[in-house]
C-alpha cells in the first residue's frame, strides 16, 4: 500500500518536473477588477506582454468584483489557498502584512526611486506592496461659478482657508442656483468616507489615531481639533450646504447637471467632468489650519506569504512597474501615474495636461491613511461616526464613543505590533 | 451490541444521513464554535494567539449603569436652563477618565428619564449600539408577528374561494416570496427614495401635491417603519400559503352544517374556521417570530443600521462585528445571546399556546 503510493507519487512528481522544464511555470494572480471592462482589457494586455516577454513564468489571473474582493482574500488566507500575486488596497496592506498573508517584495530600487509616496506599501520598514498609480481628490467646480459668486480661485500654494471655503459655500447657497452647494459623495458608503473625509479632520489637526504611538485615538479623534472638525462637519448638513443621504445617481451626474456648485471627487471622475463643461476647475482641499490634505494610496501589487514562486512574482512586478505600463493604466483609466517620467508619457498628466494638477495634488498634499494594522477596523468606526454626525447625532458623544471603540480594538489586538 | 433502534432503523438513518450530516456541519458545529469563541478574544485576522477571556465579551455587550444627576444651578440657586430644558452636568465628566466613578468608565447615555423633581436618571450602557439593536429587533418582532400573521390569514381567506382565475391572485400574492430578498430590498430602496421615489410620488399625486416628500430610509423616525412595511409585504405570501393549507384541512361538512343552521359569516369564522386553524396558528406565529429575530438582509442592503442606529438589529451587529470589525469573539457572543433570546421566546410561546384541553 505505502510502496504503491510512493511509486505513484514519484511518477507524478517526475512528470510535473518534466512539464516545468518544458513550459513556463504558472503564477496565479487575483485581481479586484471584475466587471470593469476597460481595466480588465488593460490588465490582460499587460499579462500577455509579460508572458510573451520571457520563457520562465506565465501569469494566470482570476478576477473578483471589488465589493467581494477583500472577503475573498481573507477567506483564501484562512483556507491557505492564496495565489502568488494579489493586488490590495493600500491602507489595508499593513493589516494583511501584520497578519502574515504577505511577504516583502524584492524589486529593483531604481524603478521606485522617483515614486510618489502614496503607492508604496510599507509596513514595519519593509516594502510589501507597490502601486502602478495613485489617486487624488480635488474640489471640482467651474470657472463660471467662481466668477459669478465672485470667489478667488485657490491655488496649490494658496488654497482656500476654512473661512474662505465657508464663504464660498454661503455664496453658492444664497445664490439659489443650486440644489446643494456641496456634493461630498455621501452616496459612496464604505472606504470613501475615511479616504475622502479623514483628510479634513487631519487638516483641522486631528486624526483617526494618534500617529506618534498608534496605541490610542484619545485626544486625536476626540480632542479639540476633532471636536472642531465634528462641529464643522455637522454644520455642513444642518446648514443645508450638503445632503446627508444622497442618491447614487446624483453623485454620478449631479455636478454635470448643475445640481451642485462644488463637488469633492477623485481624479477617476475628472474626465467625466471635463466632458460636461469646458471650464472645469480642479481646486485643492481647503486648509483648516494645518495645511491642505488629501488621501493617498490606491491599489497595489503584492506577493502572498505562501507563494512558492516569489522570484517569478517579483519578476512580474518589476515588469509591471515599467513607465510604459504605468502610462498604460493612466491613459486607459485616468489614474495618476506613479512617477513623473511615466506622467510625461500621457496626454492628461504631462506638464500642462488637463489633469496634471492631480499629480501635483498627490505629490504635495497626499497623506497616507494611518499606517497600522488597526486601520480597517478604525476606518469602519470612523465611517459610522461621520454618518451619525451627519444625521444629527451629538458630536461630542459620537466622537468619544468612536475613540473608545478604536482604543478597545487596539487593546484587544495587543497594540497591533507597534 | 447493536440495539433494535440502530439496526432496524438502518435505512432510516441512511436516508436521514445527508441532511443530518449537513445540519451537523453547518448548524451544530458552528454553534459549538460560537459558544467557545465567545469566551475568548478570537479575531478574524491576527497573528496573536487566542486567549480565554471569560465573560469579558458579555460584560462589554450587556454592561449597564444608572446615574442620577441634579441640574446645574447658578449662583442664586436657580436651575440653569438651556433651550427650555434644565441643564445637567456633562455626562462626559463622569464617564471619561474620572477615577471617582470607575463603574461608568467608557459607558454612554442610552436614554434618560425624570426621577422626581428636577433630577434626571441617565441609563448608561457599555454598548449603546447593541442595546439599540436589541430594542429594534424586539420592536420589529412585536409589530411584524401579529401584523404579518393577520394579513396572511386575511389573504388566505380571500383566495380560499372557488372563483374563476383565483390562481392568478394566488400567484400574485406569492410572487414576492420567490424573489430574492436582496433584489426586493434594492427595489424598495428605490421606492423609498427621498427625492424621486415611487412612494413619495404616489403620495404627492394622491394629495394633489400637498404631501411633502419624506426621506423614508434617511429619517430616524421612519426608517424602521419603512423596513417593517417592506418586510411584511415580502414575506406575507409564504404564511398565506401555510394558512391556506390549514384552511383546506377543515372538513367542508362542518361548513355545510353551519349553513343549514343559518350561521352568520362571523359565527362560521369564530366557531369553525378559527378552531380548525389552531395548530396552523401556532406554527405561523412561531415561524414568523423566529424569522423576524433573524432580520438582516434588508438592513444590510437598505440602511446598514443607520441613520443613527435607528435600524440596527442583533444579527446585523453580529455580522458587522465578526467580519466588518474582525472581532469574531464579539460577534459570537452576540449570536449566543440571540440564541438564548429566541429559545426563551419560543419556550414562552409554546407554553402560552399549549393545548390546555388535552391535559
Amino acid at each position: 500500500m505505502t510502496l504503491h503510493k510512493t511509486i505513484a507519487g514519484a511518477m507524478l512528481a517526475s512528470t510535473l518536473f518534466a512539464g516545468a522544464a518544458l513550459a513556463q511555470t504558472e503564477l496565479t494572480m487575483w485581481y479586484h477588477g471584475a466587471g470593469n471592462e476597460t481595466e480588465m482589457v488593460l490588465v490582460n494586455e499587460m499579462l500577455a506582454e509579460f508572458n510573451a516577454s520571457q520563457s520562465d513564468w506565465k501569469v494566470v489571473i482570476t478576477t473578483f468584483p471589488q465589493g467581494a474582493y477583500n472577503d475573498s482574500i481573507v477567506a483564501g488566507a484562512l483556507a491557505g489557498t492564496l495565489p502568488d500575486i494579489i493586488d490590495i488596497d493600500g491602507p489595508i496592506l499593513p493589516n494583511w502584512a501584520w497578519a502574515g498573508y504577505l511577504q516583502p517584495l524584492a524589486i529593483d530600487e531604481s524603478l521606485i526611486k522617483d515614486y510618489l509616496p502614496g503607492p508604496k506599501g510599507v509596513w514595519d520598514g519593509k516594502l510589501y506592496g507597490i502601486g502602478m498609480w495613485d489617486a487624488a481628490v480635488s474640489l471640482v467646480t467651474r470657472q463660471a461659478y467662481l466668477d459669478e459668486l465672485k470667489l478667488r480661485k485657490p491655488t496649490l500654494d494658496e488654497p482656500w482657508t476654512g473661512e474662505e471655503f465657508q464663504a464660498a459655500l454661503d455664496a453658492a447657497k444664497n445664490s439659489g442656483k443650486f440644489e446643494y452647494a456641496l456634493d461630498l459623495g455621501m452616496a459612496w458608503t464604505g472606504e470613501w468616507y475615511p479616504y475622502a473625509f479623514s483628510p479634513f479632520l487631519q487638516s483641522f489637526g486631528g486624526d483617526m489615531v494618534d500617529r506618534t504611538t498608534y496605541k490610542t485615538a484619545e485626544g486625536a479623534l476626540n480632542g479639540e481639533a476633532g471636536m472642531a472638525f465634528g462641529n464643522w462637519w455637522q454644520g455642513l448638513f444642518k446648514g443645508g450646504y450638503a445632503q446627508a443621504t444622497q442618491d447614487g445617481a446624483d453623485r454620478d451626474s449631479g455636478f454635470a447637471s448643475g445640481k451642485y456648485a462644488f463637488s469633492w471627487n477623485g481624479n477617476w471622475a475628472a474626465l467625466g467632468a471635463l466632458d460636461a463643461y469646458d471650464d472645469v476647475v480642479f481646486m485643492p482641499a481647503p486648509n483648516f489650519g494645518t495645511g491642505s490634505k488629501i488621501g493617498a494610496a490606491s491599489w497595489q501589487l503584492s506577493i502572498s506569504a505562501t507563494s512558492k514562486h516569489a522570484d517569478g512574482a517579483n519578476a512580474f512586478i518589476n515588469f509591471a512597474l515599467q513607465p510604459s505600463n504605468l502610462a498604460r493604466f493612466s491613459k486607459g483609466l485616468g489614474l495618476i501615474p506613479a512617477t513623473a517620467a511615466a506622467a510625461e508619457l500621457t496626454d492628461n498628466y504631462k506638464a500642462g495636461g488637463p489633469l496634471a494638477v492631480f499629480y501635483d495634488l498627490s505629490q504635495r498634499q497626499g497623506l497616507l491613511r494611518p499606517v497600522t494594522p488597526g486601520y480597517p477596523v478604525a476606518a469602519k468606526i470612523f465611517e459610522k461616526a461621520l454618518a451619525d454626525i451627519a444625521n444629527g447625532a451629538d458630536v461630542e458623544a459620537t466622537l468619544d464613543a468612536a475613540t473608545d471603540e478604536i482604543d478597545a480594538d487596539i487593546e484587544k489586538n495587543g497594540g497591533y505590533g507597534h | 451490541m447493536a440495539s433494535k433502534f440502530t439496526v432496524s432503523h438502518r435505512s432510516g438513518w441512511l436516508m436521514a444521513g445527508p441532511a443530518f450530516g449537513l445540519m451537523v456541519a453547518f448548524v451544530l458545529l458552528p454553534f459549538v464554535f460560537a459558544v467557545a469563541f465567545s469566551f475568548t478574544n478570537q479575531r478574524l485576522i491576527s497573528p496573536n494567539p487566542t486567549e480565554f477571556v471569560g465573560l469579558t465579551n458579555y460584560e462589554q455587550l450587556l454592561g449597564l449603569g444608572l446615574l442620577t444627576l441634579d441640574p446645574l444651578k447658578d449662583a442664586s440657586g436657580a436651575v440653569q436652563m438651556k433651550d427650555g430644558e434644565p441643564e445637567y452636568p456633562s455626562l462626559r465628566s463622569y464617564t471619561r477618565n474620572n477615577p471617582d466613578y470607575p463603574q461608568y468608565d467608557g459607558k454612554r447615555e442610552w436614554f434618560s428619564f425624570s426621577s422626581g423633581g428636577d433630577a434626571r436618571t441617565f441609563v448608561l450602557a457599555s454598548d449603546v449600539v447593541f442595546m439599540k439593536a436589541v430594542v429594534n429587533t424586539f420592536l420589529f418582532v412585536i409589530i411584524v408577528a401579529p401584523l404579518q400573521g393577520g394579513l396572511a390569514l386575511g389573504l388566505a381567506l380571500l383566495i380560499n374561494q372557488k372563483l374563476r382565475g383565483i390562481n392568478v391572485f394566488r400567484t400574485i400574492y406569492f410572487m414576492p416570496v420567490v424573489v430574492s430578498i436582496v433584489v426586493v430590498s434594492i427595489l424598495w430602496k428605490i421606492i423609498y427614495d427621498g427625492n424621486s421615489g415611487l412612494l413619495n410620488n404616489i403620495l404627492s399625486g394622491l394629495t394633489f401635491g400637498a404631501f411633502q416628500p419624506v426621506d423614508w430610509l434617511g429619517n430616524t423616525n421612519t426608517a424602521l417603519g419603512a423596513i417593517i412595511g417592506m418586510s411584511i409585504w415580502q414575506a406575507v405570501g409564504f404564511h398565506m400559503v401555510i394558512w391556506l393549507s390549514g384552511l383546506q384541512t377543515i372538513s367542508p361538512t362542518l361548513y355545510e352544517a353551519a349553513a343549514i343552521e343559518g350561521a352568520s359569516k362571523w359565527q362560521v369564522f369564530r366557531y369553525i374556521t378559527w378552531p380548525g386553524l389552531r395548530n396552523t396558528a401556532v406554527l405561523v406565529l412561531i415561524v414568523i417570530t423566529m424569522q423576524a429575530f433573524g432580520l438582516f438582509a434588508q438592513i444590510n442592503v437598505m440602511t446598514k443600521g443607520g441613520p443613527i442606529d435607528s435600524t440596527q438589529t442583533i444579527v446585523f451587529q453580529a455580522i458587522q462585528r465578526g467580519y466588518g470589525k474582525q472581532d469574531i469573539s464579539g460577534g459570537s457572543a452576540i449570536s449566543v445571546i440571540l440564541f438564548l433570546i429566541v429559545l426563551s421566546v419560543s419556550l414562552v410561546q409554546r407554553y402560552l399556546t399549549r393545548d390546555k384541553e388535552a391535559k
